[in-house]
């Protein structure tokens, strides 16, 4: 995967929910480390704007959707299986 | 989401659900503002459920509506319930929504999480529609992704204080694999039954390859219930959940008019005929005339112009037609002009319940004053007997409740006996009348008895009479009774006969001594008036002779006064004594 590859995350939370919070700090840990420079990271409180968790279909909170690169994913979860959310974000010569 | 205090909430209010049965269950319905739990193996009919108390609620109580969609689509639930003709594409534009939240299939989980987002688009979608009735469908789906009990638990929590928060009357439904109540604990979402304030179970077993669904309530607070299992079937409208009414039986007006049984000399052995609204049993073996004579009480009814309909379980309803052509009693013609509907029913599958439900609603389609079953003892061949015979006692209920004259005919078992046993369903003590047929086997033959077991509030005949079937109809003829022997058929004919000859004969007797006597006294008239005649010429003669002697005195006397005159006065004397004999 290109170095240059750049990632758009839109990270759904519930307020001041604290497995909210922990996700909120391991998705800035882990783009932090592995993806420096080539991030893009929105975070959305679905009490403040339920409509847009509705149309995206967001029931369980946090919910981070990978935007870019493709396919759309979604990893559920305080992100602090490190492992799998590089996994998931294709991200498998880091993880390993 | 601060929880509010569970009094401020009225405990006896209640949301009905629209299901026919299960309000009267629950007296009235759902808890009004508090949560429900709904657990069901597969299939056992949550989502349907849970969707028609939705649908009521959006028809009928003009109350808005969510379904959360955990399993299926909303589309693929739309689709499916298309059948039960809730219009719902119509009432989805106004009262009721669909969230679809189903978890995506290629969704990872990296550690914990909550259903705060559900909550929130909840809450969102609540306050934009004014929902009164949420339901939760297969929350199950969304506890199986949490990682552990702890946290399937707060997260439980966390859904019912929201509802309870919003006073949303809730329905959340859930899967369960067993039957049994204790399985249930076991299960992750077990407690939920302890946390919420109405918990129902629906139950799906085959029983002899019969399904047979169920239906209890365990658990209501501050609410009576009705803690039994109660049957229940997926019908063309929905839910239907079968109700005995056990303790509140409602009573129903009586009548005293009577109808006809089709068959006159029957009338007149009950005393009038039946009563309106009355439940007939007709009882006795294959081939014992009892399919005729409910065919002759329901040609009756339709010549009443009442409208009738007769479900034939053993034959098609052709074969009905036409073996009741043969003894006179022609319903073609009521079938063709819609007084009389005539409905198969094979006895092959579908449970009791299943019938019930089906003939309740075509009855009311129908709008059927007399109802004609035959036979009804081929419930219990499907599904088991126990529920049969409360399948039977509603039946009883529901055809009293509607004032429906019910006529029902139970095959008994040949093996049975001849004893007038009552019906494996027990059906027998409900009935108001009873007619039990049987054969009589004498002489080589073998006749049709009837008689009247029991008839309430009526006078009816002690006697067994023959049932007679000809062409002509059906009749009864009176049995006779010979030294202690009721005799039927030829017997009874031989017996008629003989009497018959007996009287022609006495009759001809009688009337020879008539006529011998008539000409002996025409005799004796004639000699009375031969003697009379004589006797008139005797008295002639005789007065003739009077009147000669005297004549002959008078000649003689002046004879002798001549001589007396010629010869002078001393003759007188002498010729007085001379003249003296």
């Amino acid at each position: 995967m290109s170095r240059r590859v750049m990632f758009r995350f839109r990270l759904y939370v519930a307020g001041e929910a604290p497995n909210s919070t922990q996700a909120i700090a391991n998705l800035g840990a882990i783009c932090r480390a592995h993806l420096t420079g080539r991030y893009e990271i929105e975070v959305i409180d679905v009490f403040r704007e339920p409509k847009r968790a509705l149309a995206e279909s967001i029931f369980m909170t946090p919910t981070l959707v990978v935007r870019t690169p493709p396919p759309v994913r979604r990893i559920v979860g305080t992100l602090s299986q490190t492992q799998t959310v590089l996994l998931a974000l294709g991200l498998a010569e880091i993880a390993a | 989401m601060k929880p509010v205090p569970a009094s401020v909430v009225h405990s006896t209010a209640k949301t009905p659900t629209g299901i026919a049965g299960f309000d009267e269950i629950t007296g009235g319905g759902l808890p009004r503002g508090r949560t429900t739990l709904l657990v069901g193996g597969p299939g056992s009919g949550k989502t349907i459920l849970a969707l028609q108390f939705l649908v009521h609620g959006a028809q009928v109580c003009k109350e808005p509506g969510i379904f959360v969609a955990f399993e299926e689509s909303s589309t693929r639930i739309v689709a499916n319930a298309e059948s039960f003709g809730w219009n719902l594409a119509a009432l989805q534009k106004k009262r009721l929504h669909f969230v679809d939240a189903q978890p995506k299939s290629d969704l990872v989980q990296a550690g914990d999480f909550d259903v705060g987002g559900l909550l929130a688009v909840l809450e969102a979608q609540t306050r934009a529609t004014g929902a009164k009735r949420i339901v939760i469908d297969a929350l199950d789906v969304v506890l199986a992704l949490l990682p552990d009990e702890a946290a399937k638990r707060r997260e439980i929590y966390r859904l019912h204080e929201w509802l309870l928060a919003r006073e949303l009357t809730g329905l959340i439904t859930a899967k369960a694999g067993g039957n049994e109540t204790l399985a249930m604990i076991d299960q992750p979402f077990g407690f939920m039954q302890f946390m919420v304030d109405c918990a129902v179970m629906l139950n799906h077993s085959v029983v002899l390859g019969v399904s047979q669904r169920s239906l209890r309530v365990q658990k209501y607070r501050g609410s009576g219930f009705d803690e039994n299992e109660s049957a229940f079937l997926i019908g063309n409208n929905g839910f239907e959940v079968a109700v005995a009414h056990t303790l509140s039986r409602v009573d129903v007006k009586v009548s005293d008019e009577r109808v006809s049984s089709g068959v006159e000399r029957l009338d007149t052995m009950l005393g009038g005929g039946y009563y309106r609204g009355a439940s007939i049993l007709i009882t006795g073996f294959s081939g014992t005339a009892k399919t005729t004579l409910s065919g002759a009480f329901a040609e009756a009814a339709c010549q009443r112009g009442e409208r009738t309909m007769f479900v034939c379980f053993d034959t098609n309803s052709t074969e009905v037609i036409r073996n009741l052509r043969s003894v006179g009693i022609r319903l073609d013609r009521y079938v063709k002009n819609g007084c009389l509907r005539m409905i198969s029913a094979r006895a092959i599958t579908g449970s009791a319940e299943t019938y019930l439900v089906r003939i309740k609603a075509l009855a009311k389609e129908h709008g059927a004053r007399c109802v004609v079953i035959d036979p009804v003892s081929a419930w219990s061949k499907s599904g088991n007997d126990l529920s049969t015979q409360s399948v039977a006692d509603r039946l009883i209920d529901w055809s009293k409740g509607a004032g429906t004259t019910l006529v029902c005919t139970s095959l008994l078992d040949e093996m049975s006996g001849q004893g007038e046993g009552g019906s494996q369903l027990q059906i027998s003590a409900l009935v108001d009348t009873w007619i039990h047929l049987n054969y009589l086997i004498q002489a080589g033959e073998r006749n049709r008895g009837l008689s009247i077991v029991k008839s309430r509030g009526t006078t009816h005949s002690n006697q067994v009479r023959e049932l007679i079937l000809s062409d002509a109809g059906v009749t009864l003829a009176d049995t006779y009774t010979a030294g202690g022997e009721v005799l039927m058929g030829t017997l009874r004919w031989q017996k008629e006969r003989a009497e018959r000859v007996a009287t022609e004969a006495t009759e001809a007797a009688a009337k020879l001594k008539h006529i011998r006597l008539d000409a002996e006294e025409a005799e004796l008239e004639v000699r009375v008036k031969s003697l009379q005649t004589e006797l008139v010429a005797k008295q002639a003669e005789k007065a003739l002779l009077v009147r000669s002697t005297r004549s002959q005195e008078g000649e003689l006397s002046r004879d002798r006064d001549q001589m007396k005159e010629l010869r002078g006065a001393d003759a007188t004397i002498e010729a007085g004594k001379a003249a003296l004999p």
